[in-house]
């Protein structure tokens, strides 16, 4: 059950950021996390809730979390692949020798969040 | 209003990792990150590891659990610097753990830092602590399908220990069938299968580690 520390960093960065920007409450966040990472979806969505329910800047706000499907590059043929997480051979020339370019992601994309009145209407 | 925000979530963790592996490389510390399991071992491989090595390379070991400090005992026992990090419940070591834990040994006297993650084989992956390598230990008695129940420590280790093989007519382990995973998850890993007790095989695993040191 890492997702809670994950969740902290993310709700850290998150409200600073909306802060930052004059923000009076943060409505939602969006996340790309690579299936490849031990990070599941509903641990995430349970942690999230858990930590926003407690203060009212955060309180309400949804997490929307696009999960990255694992993509390869072969070393041999240079091919590259989307796979699940357990077949990472190339599906051209059936080597082993891949690269993982994509799939381990951890990344906060955006946030959403209510501006004053004023702010808005710029 | 949407703002882009477009940053790593563990942002802290990894520059500061960054950090710590530049400062084991300015020493020439090569720093070894051990996942595993409760009970597979690590303790007792890490003492084999060290009765190997010991004559060649000044050792430290910094032991992850989640209480007590039994483990970091046994390794100063043997004469062994050893740090004992308590994570209070928490599933993972965090490269600040790290931080604070290096700051009572002698990075410049050290040629090998071995970490003891705490015991568990998913939370760890996700975390950078400034690590040169990443080296797991699966038992027998956990099971040959252990890989594809948990692809992703296998997938980042860069070496893969097989521990207790001695006990392997016990537990019906099915040996080609492990191998045949590890060659698909992670087919660049070695895989050394060893009896920390007994010592069976610590010599082939010692000596790749080995190399790595002597090239930190």
């Amino acid at each position: 059950m890492h997702e809670l520390g994950i969740i902290t960093s993310v709700l850290d960065v998150a409200t600073q950021s909306a802060r930052q920007s004059g923000a009076t409450k943060l409505l939602g966040v969006t996340l790309s996390i690579g299936e490849m990472t031990e990070a599941i979806e509903d641990a995430l969505q349970f942690s999230f809730e858990a930590m926003t329910e407690t203060d009212p800047f955060t309180e309400g706000a949804k997490l929307t979390v696009n999960m990255i499907k694992p993509k390869s590059r072969c070393l041999e043929c240079g091919a590259e692949f989307e796979h699940d997480r357990f077949h990472l051979f190339c599906p051209e020339c059936d080597s082993f020798a891949t690269e993982l370019i994509a799939g381990r992601e951890l990344q906060i994309d955006s946030i959403e969040v209510d501006l004053p009145d004023d702010a808005n209407e710029e | 209003m949407k703002i882009d925000v477009k940053q790593p979530i563990l942002d802290k963790n990894d520059s500061l990792a960054a950090e710590l592996r530049q400062r084991f490389a300015d020493n020439h510390v090569f720093v070894l990150d051990l996942l595993a399991s409760p009970g597979s071992g690590k303790t007792s491989t890490i003492l084999a590891t060290i009765d190997a090595l010991r004559d060649e390379f000044n050792i430290a070991v910094i032991e992850g659990d989640i209480a007590s400090s039994v483990d970091a005992e046994k390794i100063k026992g043997q004469g062994i610097a050893a740090v004992q990090i308590n994570t209070g419940g928490a599933c993972h070591l965090e490269s600040a753990m790290i931080k604070r834990a290096i700051d009572v040994l002698d990075l410049e006297r050290l040629d090998l830092i071995i970490i003891e993650n705490v015991g568990n084989l998913v939370c760890p992956t996700d975390f950078d602590l400034g690590e040169n390598a990443k080296v797991m230990i699966l038992s027998v008695p956990e099971g040959d399908d252990k890989p594809l129940k948990y692809p992703g420590v296998f997938q980042v280790s860069d070496a893969i220990i097989l521990n207790k093989v001695d006990t392997m007519p016990v537990f019906n382990f099915d040996r080609e069938a492990f191998e045949a995973s590890i060659a698909r998850l992670n087919p660049q890993a070695p895989l050394f299968p060893i009896s920390a007790t007994s010592g069976d095989g610590v010599e082939a695993w010692a000596e790749w580690l080995a190399e790595r040191i002597r090239n930190a």
